[in-house]
């Protein structure tokens, strides 16, 4: 099935240079209705008034982390299935695992580019 | 053998030499810790606390406040032009769009870095703060030090009292101030 590049897609960082760089990026490759969130409550919130075909989320954020949010998002039962993808400079065995195990779809390391970005959105969301 | 009263029992003479002893003892023991805290006073002063949690500490966490805040500037016009560049070349002949969003791609991807330094930097500044509070309680637990004698390093001398390096953002002299200034003298 064809993915819907008109899809809501929402990303969360508190760092606004980094929505504006994967917002850009995610704009190149063909995605138009891209939402910011600049922590995890605003987030959630954002999450439950709208549907999201796919959430791309830093981990090192407060009060509310990224994987605090991620957990919040599986333990809701309108969200649970929501495709979310984190993105980060975390990258030691232990947090992949936790956030593997916190039901994440994918993860990306940072810095990344832009291919990785394509293809680890792909493995997730099928091929655009 | 009759007990008189200068006469005393060899049990109580030997704890009394015993307790002699370990009183002797405690009281050199005492005296070793006066003299260490003294010394850990001196060479506490010597380091000038007050002038690291007061001075230092607070320069170093300022200047890399404004290292973060001068690159996230810098990069955001950055990706305004990269991000004015994509709209320019939005009709433009597809080979030249191809090549300019392939060159606004890598702009965007090197930006990045900003975010890295940030989170760096943000360490740094976490862990200054630690140290700033463990010599408040290295302080605390010492007492007040003595003060620093005059004419120490830390007074400088005039000429590194010159070097400053750049102003923080928060009190900074513009050209135009410098410029007056120039121009008074």
């Amino acid at each position: 099935m064809a993915v819907d590049m008109k899809m809501n897609v929402l990303i969360v960082d508190d760092y606004k240079t980094m929505l504006r760089i994967v917002g850009n990026l995610l704009k190149q490759l063909g995605f138009t209705n891209i939402d910011e969130a600049t922590d995890g409550a605003t987030a959630l919130e954002k999450m439950r008034q709208k549907n999201y075909g796919l959430v791309i989320s830093d981990w090192n954020m407060e009060p509310m982390t990224g994987l605090q949010l991620l957990k919040e998002v599986r333990s809701d039962i309108k969200l649970k299935a929501v495709p979310f993808i984190m993105v980060t400079a975390e990258s030691k065995t232990e947090n992949v695992v936790a956030a593997k195990q916190a039901g994440v779809n994918n993860y990306i390391v940072k810095p990344f580019n832009a291919a990785t970005l394509k293809g680890k959105i792909a493995a997730v969301i099928g091929d655009f | 053998m009759p007990s008189g009263a200068g006469h005393r029992p060899a049990t109580a003479t030997r704890r009394t030499a015993k307790g002699a002893t370990q009183e002797r003892r405690l009281f050199n023991e005492l005296t070793r810790l006066a003299r260490f805290i003294e010394t850990a006073k001196r060479d506490i002063a010597a380091m000038h606390p007050d002038e690291i949690r007061q001075k230092h500490l607070p320069t170093a966490t300022d200047e890399l406040d404004a290292i973060v805040a001068a690159t996230a500037e810098a990069t955001g016009a950055i990706l305004d032009s990269a991000e004015k560049l994509t709209a320019i070349v939005g009709n433009a002949d597809p080979a030249l769009r191809d090549q300019i969003t392939e060159q606004a791609t890598r702009i965007f991807e090197a930006c990045s870095f900003q975010d890295i330094t940030g989170q760096r930097i943000t360490k740094v500044i976490k862990t200054l703060k630690q140290i700033e509070a463990k010599v408040g309680d290295l302080v605390q637990a010492f007492g007040d030090a003595p003060a620093a004698p005059r004419g120490s390093k830390s007074a400088g001398d005039d000429e590194s009292s010159l070097l400053n390096g750049p102003q923080l953002p928060h009190n900074a002299v513009s050209q135009s101030d410098i410029d007056a200034l120039f121009e008074k003298e």
